[in-house]
């Protein structure tokens, strides 16, 4: 028998060969057009940008810019598509998208490849949260499609028109589902405008859309970067702008959209509480922070980034937290073992590292996990930062990556009081085994989503959104298909 | 000392299965795969638990649990031989020097429905008659009413019985139902002197399943940093399959790590686990699946 006296570490002995997904079945183009009127198209000045696979660097394909006039013809073939699209009887266009969703998990496994090559996701995620959601948005949305006036009685709910669409690199294909489908289900024309360094799955789906059969110009798909979104943003003949990215580009969208008639839905950053009291289920929770932050490297706008923690339990969470982050891979987004995947961009990354430097210097303890990372590539360790408060700038603003900071708490209204200390207000968790004070939490809360007891879940049927500083307007369920719909 | 059970931690049924599947979502291959197939056969405890076991079943398996594959060299041999009481004679002779343990069976298995000094005096034979490890059962019925100090005084007297023979505490989680109880009675028996907190007897189902034991690893965990006392695990029933048996030291090696991913901590209580690994290695070095004839059925 060993001496069980010695201080024993509870690390991983065991360690797990690679275990990569195979590319080989795969097909990404050296070049990509624009999908313009159900067509690719060059752009008009002939301008293309690389786009890369950030854990190594290597380039996957030239990506078409559009400028204005490509915007032009974009938004021109959707208002001219809005035509019949929206008159076309609503049981046929629930099939149009009925047929997307399926298309969407027949190419599944290429989707999943393609995502995580190109954003630097784990395979592991692409495969079972990103691609099976996106395939349930368009499911879902479908079946609202002949039933808006059940779902909004005596209002006669009509679409919009053209709808320019702009979204982020951390969910590249879920967010062009969250768009598209809605919009689609409602009548209106789509203008969608994936993240520059992530274009690739929404062009895939540009094809797998051209193959559906989808009549031309219901879904225009233009690659670019901020210029182009602030084209179309711009642009007179869109009815409606649906943003989610950052608070910045959500205020400079809100500007522009002032005095003209455009809706607007936005869906921006978030500073999320994540609660632990002390009669939580402790193992289970530490498992709710490692998903809260660490999934998909914390590039989630609904991550849980500020942990509190219920000072009676407060050191055996931590001792617990540092335990479970040493079992965590951080590698290859393509091997099926990796938990956590590359930095999405060069850009991105030194965001992140300007915020671990600026807590170093505001003294903030800092503990990052000893993982071995690769040479090339963007990479970040997994990082907590202790003995912080309110007035931390890592505690205020949002990082966007796998940096958590955590704070102990006393009791209930101390915890309400500095969760809603932020601008932020979309998402928070609350982790707890009495039911009550769940309720007492999600009442106080101002966040879009609370999750109790679990964290970062999705679902098409749940709304999702934010308070305050985060945005307005509601995607997924009934509550999604409003910002794409006018009434009596 | 009676362990203080009003602060043990709970656990959330939704909570442990999502984390079961994370462990399940490993994609363990070629090396790591033979590595921890090996891993798993020297942790074999080779069961025989029958009211119609005879001495010479029992030797065949005690040969068994020595020779698992001779055309496979290199291999580990089981880790013990677990049986009733009146068999251990005739295990132990079989097994002499090899180093693979015997392990008894005690205290009115599998149901323990009998009396203390029955309880002790069966221990003791096995113990008189050699086994180098025993498993005894808890008596649910008083688990289930809420006598946690008559569990844990039988324990402690069994502990007492044993002398030097490892003890191995049989949870019967199938009878507790829920993780909290599970994580109950691990408490009481670690605190008791358990050596080994085990799963079940295999004569309930279900038997053990992946998150019973992520709660007692959980607690076999929880009280190595109250006591810095190392306290095994050992799942049994219904472990059958090399991939089931992969997603168990997945866990193991995620939960608890190096320290305890060996046979001194760690047993699997099963039988015909041991022919689906050997299946498997041999799959792994020559590239096809052997008929099962070709692996011996003792």
């Amino acid at each position: 028998m060993k001496d069980t006296t010695e201080n024993v570490k509870f690390k991983a002995a065991w360690k797990y060969a690679p275990a990569p997904e195979a590319t080989d079945h795969v097909q990404i183009s050296s070049s990509y057009d624009l999908f313009i009127n159900g067509q690719f198209v060059p752009p008009k000045n002939k301008v293309y940008f690389e786009t890369t696979d950030p854990s190594n660097g290597k380039i996957l394909a030239k990506v078409a810019m559009a400028d204005k006039d490509d915007v032009d013809l974009a938004v021109s073939a959707a208002k001219i598509a809005f035509k019949s699209w929206s008159k076309i009887k609503p049981q046929e266009r629930g099939k149009y998208i009925f047929r997307i969703a399926r298309l969407i998990q027949e190419r599944a496994r290429e989707f999943a490849v393609i995502e995580s090559m190109n954003g630097g996701k784990p395979i592991r995620e692409s495969r079972d949260i990103d691609v099976p959601l996106a395939a349930n948005h368009f499911f879902y949305y479908a079946g609202w499609s002949d039933k808006l006036a059940y779902a909004f009685p005596n209002r006669n709910p009509a679409p919009l028109g053209v709808v320019g669409q702009i979204i982020p690199w951390n969910f590249p294909l879920l967010m062009a589902a969250w768009k598209i489908a809605p919009a689609l289900a409602t009548g209106n024309t789509v203008v969608l405008k994936p993240a520059e360094t992530t274009p690739l799955t929404a062009l895939k789906l540009a094809e797998l859309i051209q193959e559906s059969g989808l009549p031309k110009g219901v879904v225009n798909i233009i690659t670019g970067d901020g210029s182009t979104g602030a084209e179309l943003v711009q642009h007179p003949d869109v009815a409606k702008i649906a943003f989610t990215g950052s608070t910045a580009v959500g205020k400079f969208i809100k500007k522009a959209t002032a005095g003209t008639n455009k809706k607007l839905s936005l869906e921006l950053g978030g500073k999320g509480a994540n609660i632990i009291f002390e009669d939580a289920a402790i193992d289970q929770a530490v498992e709710g922070i490692v998903n809260a932050i660490f999934f998909n490297q914390g590039h989630v706008c609904c991550a849980g980034s500020r942990l509190f923690v219920q000072e009676s339990v407060a050191d055996q969470v931590i001792q617990k937290l540092k335990d479970r982050m040493s079992t965590l891979i951080v590698g290859n987004p393509l091997d099926k073992n990796t938990d956590i995947g590359a930095i999405n961009s060069k850009k991105q990354l030194d965001t992140i590292n300007r915020y671990i430097a600026l807590g170093k210097k505001e003294g903030a303890s800092i503990y990052q996990s000893e993982c071995h990372l690769p040479e090339k590539g963007n990479w970040c360790p997994p990082t907590l930062f202790m003995e912080v408060s309110q007035s931390h700038k890592i505690v205020q603003e949002e990082i966007f990556g796998p940096v958590l900071t955590i704070q102990t708490f006393r009791t209930i209204a101390e915890v309400i009081e500095k969760a809603n200390n932020t601008p932020y207000g979309l998402s928070a968790g609350v982790w707890t085994q009495n039911g009550a004070k769940i309720f007492h939490m999600t009442q106080k809360l101002n966040a879009g989503v609370v999750w109790a007891n679990t964290f970062n879940k999705f679902d098409a049927a749940s709304p999702f959104g934010g308070y305050k500083e985060s945005g307005f307007g509601r995607e997924g369920g009934l509550h999604g298909l409003k910002p794409y719909l006018k009434f009596d | 000392m009676f362990p203080d059970l009003k602060n043990l931690p709970s656990f959330d049924t939704l909570g442990v299965e999502e984390k079961i599947q994370r462990f399940c979502s490993r994609s363990i291959k070629n090396e790591s795969k033979t590595e921890g197939l090996k891993l798993a056969l020297s942790m074999l405890d080779l069961t025989t638990l029958e009211g119609k076991d005879t001495r010479g079943k029992v030797e065949q398996l005690c040969y068994k649990a020595m020779h698992l594959h001779e055309s496979m060299p290199g291999l580990p041999t089981a880790a013990a031989v677990c049986v009733y009481p009146s068999m251990v004679r005739y295990a132990k002779k079989a097994l002499h020097n090899s180093g693979v343990h015997v392990a008894s069976v005690a205290t009115a298995f599998p149901s323990g429905q009998s009396g203390l000094e029955i309880k002790i005096a069966d221990t003791r034979m096995a113990v008189d008659e050699g086994a180098d490890e025993v498993d005894m059962v808890i008596s649910r019925g008083e688990f289930l009413s809420g006598n946690y100090r008559y569990i844990f005084d039988e324990i402690a007297a069994i502990k007492t019985a044993c002398q030097h023979a490892h003890l191995k505490v049989i949870l019967e989680t199938g009878e507790l139902e829920t993780l909290d109880n599970v994580r109950k009675a691990s408490e009481i028996a670690m605190h008791a002197g358990a050596d080994f907190i085990k799963t079940s007897t295999g004569k309930i189902q279900p038997a053990a399943t992946l998150p019973v034991t992520y709660v007692m690893l959980s607690a076999i965990k929880d009280h190595y940093l109250q006591t810095g006392r190392m306290v095994g695990m050992k799942p049994a029933g219904g472990i059958s399959t090399s991939k089931i048996a992969l997603q168990y030291l997945v866990m193991l090696n995620e939960v608890l790590g190096e320290p305890w991913m060996n046979k001194d901590y760690f047993r699997f209580g099963a039988s015909s686990l041991a022919n689906d690994i050997l299946m498997q290695l041999s799959k792994a070095k020559t590239g096809f699946y052997q008929s099962d004839n070709y692996f011996s059925k003792d």
